[in-house]
């Protein structure tokens, strides 16, 4: 299934890519999309967010998805 | 009447609310309360001095979270109209970051939405603000202060 994968902020600079597109399993979490995508172990403490609304690292992502990663939200 | 608008230009919320009150559906007789809020760039932050700020976001949620922050506020109060107008690009110290004018009947109601919708904004719009300190670093603000 097909997925665009975003990243913000300090995770952008971390990860060397502000956003990507590929091909994955179903069945496919961000918690396993980010180690995928990135080779490395999800991160504490940072924020999900799946076509545009936030949700839980574990959910059972769907083909077509935006998902996003972000570092906690500092606006206002 | 409900507005919405994240900016890369600087603006004077004074003249923001103005320019909002002159709108044709602005109804000034119903409303006997108007609470604001405006968030300005401060020159410090964690002991430092800050000389500029770049705020980021996530344009797409952004535009879907802020709606849905004020649709909540509208939902919990009666509220007659909404102004709410942030920044983000480059910012220096004293600008204005953020705009939150609420009308309603009563002040309790202006008073409590204004006050909830800021405190949503600061704990779940996707925005981030990278400093600029004096001596040329930056630094990315890992997080809001307590209030």
């Amino acid at each position: 299934m097909s997925i665009k994968t975003l990243f913000f902020a300090s995770l952008r600079e971390q990860v060397g890519q502000s956003q990507t597109q590929g091909y994955w399993q179903t069945g496919l979490t961000p918690i396993q999309l980010w180690q995928q995508v990135t080779q490395t172990e999800f991160p504490e403490h940072i924020l999900v967010a799946r076509n545009q609304a936030y949700c839980d690292a574990d959910t059972v992502l769907s083909d077509g998805d935006e998902v996003a990663f972000f570092p906690p939200v500092t606006g206002g | 009447m409900i507005s919405i608008e994240v900016t890369e230009t600087a603006f004077d919320p004074w003249q923001a609310i103005q320019q909002f009150q002159q709108q044709p559906t602005f109804n000034a007789k119903q409303s006997g309360a108007n609470a604001v809020f405006v968030g300005t760039m401060r020159d410090f932050n964690e002991g430092e001095l800050v000389q500029a700020m770049r705020l980021e976001h996530y344009p797409a949620m952004t535009s879907k979270h802020l709606q849905q922050l004020v649709d909540k506020a509208s939902e919990t109060w009666v509220l007659d109209h909404v102004l709410l107008k942030h920044r983000v690009g480059e910012l220096v110290p004293s600008e204005p970051i953020v705009l939150v004018a609420v009308w309603s009947a009563h002040r309790r109601a202006s008073f409590e939405a204004c006050r909830q919708i800021m405190e949503d904004l600061k704990h779940q719009a996707p925005f981030w603000k990278q400093e600029t300190l004096n001596d040329g670093s930056t630094r990315w603000v890992e997080k809001n202060t307590a209030g």
